[in-house]
């Protein structure tokens, strides 16, 4: 399958196989006036099926959503046909407004405006937990 | 300006000249008496709690300042749909000092965020209540003379008891601290307070569900309450509420210096006829908790 390149844009690599929809989501490019590609399953030597997303228009991206879904993710920039840069990104320290406290005795659940911040607590298990009541994702999951 | 909203947030070092401040002021009250003059403490509790609010209120008043505040969330603006913040920011007006205690995890760290009076967490819902583990740690170091070399029991509700939660974090930083956890499956202290806090700081640590298994070894037995309102589910809470009662039977084997403790309110899980065991420290407790409480109003007023 084909995909026309980009001349100027970005394209979002080695995202995990079937993540490309929620980073699509999450970074909210539906809102965008521009072509954006979503490919899945692509083979990969490396990962042995894979994700991309091309953008054709270099925006500001949000590094760490991408890294707090993926850490593995590339990001490279395209200007005239020619890769100008590229990144890797990492899990981030802190995330706001990207995972919502689920836990119900939490004070986010009542404060109104109340950003709902998450903080890395354990970065070899990639575990955060929420700023206020310190409930990791999975705790609650599993409550 | 300096908060105290979890107890990690002091050092050891802080923790020690608490304790200090604090036998200083049971030594000398009459020094301190006046320390707080023309300082107002606000005591704000959204959550009832006699215990706690009196020990505040009792620590400013014999500093020599005053206090105003709510004991109800209902008799405050938060019954009109007020936010925390709007809250803190308007007691902050009328005071120099917040002690808050709040149904809702993270409510005081949201008001620290907003307030521009120093706030003292008296307890958020089953998350911290710092001052507990302050009370706690003056407590083991007046009895016990140390706060190394301890063998610690835990005992009840160690799954949602957040006092327990708070001592076994500020616990670990001492050397040679051993704990036994003794509980119910159902009520286990959860599996990342384990990994991250025990494990991480390679604590020796033994879980058992029989009271009597390690009575021998401690030097330490905290004992803890069912709490009914950490349940979400009734029938689970009257199954697990009397799992343990400690009384003079079960301390037989126990060393003649143990130190049993217990944050109060008790209910069954402490037998009366304990209570005149010269090992009951239980009501000592509630008064060195009033003291270091006094340390800690100085500590955020930054009064000498």
């Amino acid at each position: 399958m084909n995909i026309d390149s980009i001349k100027n844009g970005i394209v979002i690599d080695h995202i995990q196989a079937k993540k490309g929809m929620e980073i699509y989501e999450l970074l909210e490019l539906a809102k965008l006036d521009c072509s954006v590609a979503i490919i899945t399953n692509a083979k990969s030597k490396k990962m042995g099926k894979k994700d991309i997303i091309k953008i054709d228009k270099n925006i500001n991206l949000d590094f760490d959503i991408l890294g707090y879904i993926d850490s593995n993710i590339t990001i490279n920039i395209i200007k005239n046909d020619i890769r100008v840069a590229k990144y890797h990104v990492q899990l981030p320290d802190e995330i706001v407004n990207v995972v919502k406290c689920k836990n119900p005795r939490c004070i986010t659940s009542i404060e109104q405006e109340l950003d709902q911040v998450f903080v890395l607590t354990d970065r070899e298990k990639k575990i955060y937990r929420c700023k206020y009541c310190e409930t990791s994702k999975e705790e609650i999951e599993n409550d | 300006m300096r908060n105290l909203i979890d107890i990690k947030e002091l050092s050891v070092n802080e923790i020690s000249e608490l304790i200090k401040v604090a036998k200083d002021i049971m030594q000398n009250p009459e020094k301190y008496s006046e320390k707080c003059k023309h300082k107002k403490l606000a005591t704000l509790f959204f959550e009832p709690s006699t215990r706690t609010r009196l020990s505040f209120e009792a620590a400013m008043l014999e500093l020599g300042g005053s206090v105003i505040g709510f004991s109800l969330a209902s008799s405050s603006s938060t019954s009109k749909g007020e936010s925390v913040s709007d809250t803190i920011r308007t007691v902050g007006c009328y005071s120099d000092i917040i002690a808050m205690r709040h149904p809702k995890e993270g409510a005081p760290l949201v008001a620290s965020m907003k307030s521009t009076v120093p706030i003292i967490n008296a307890g958020d819902g089953g998350h911290n209540h710092p001052t507990q583990t302050l009370t706690d740690l003056l407590t083991i170091s007046c009895e016990k003379g140390r706060l190394e070399n301890l063998t610690i029991g835990l005992c009840g509700d160690l799954k949602f008891g957040r006092t327990i939660h708070s001592l076994i974090t500020a616990m670990v930083r001492y050397k040679n601290i051993k704990f036994v956890l003794i509980s119910p499956d159902e009520l286990k202290i959860p599996e990342y307070l384990k990994e991250e806090v025990l494990e991480k700081n390679n604590i020796e640590y033994i879980e058992t569900n029989d009271i009597e298994e390690y009575m021998d070894k401690l030097d330490i037995l905290y004992m803890t309450r069912v709490q009914k309102e950490r349940f979400f589910n009734e029938e689970d809470y009257i199954r697990l509420k009397d799992y343990y009662i400690l009384n003079k039977e079960k301390l037989e084997k126990a060393k003649s210096d143990l130190c049993i403790m217990h944050p109060l309110p008790r209910v069954n899980e402490i037998s009366t006829e304990v209570d005149d065991d010269p090992r009951a420290c239980y009501f000592k407790q509630v008064r060195y908790g009033k003291y270091i409480r006094m340390a800690l109003i100085l500590k955020l007023l930054e009064i000498e």
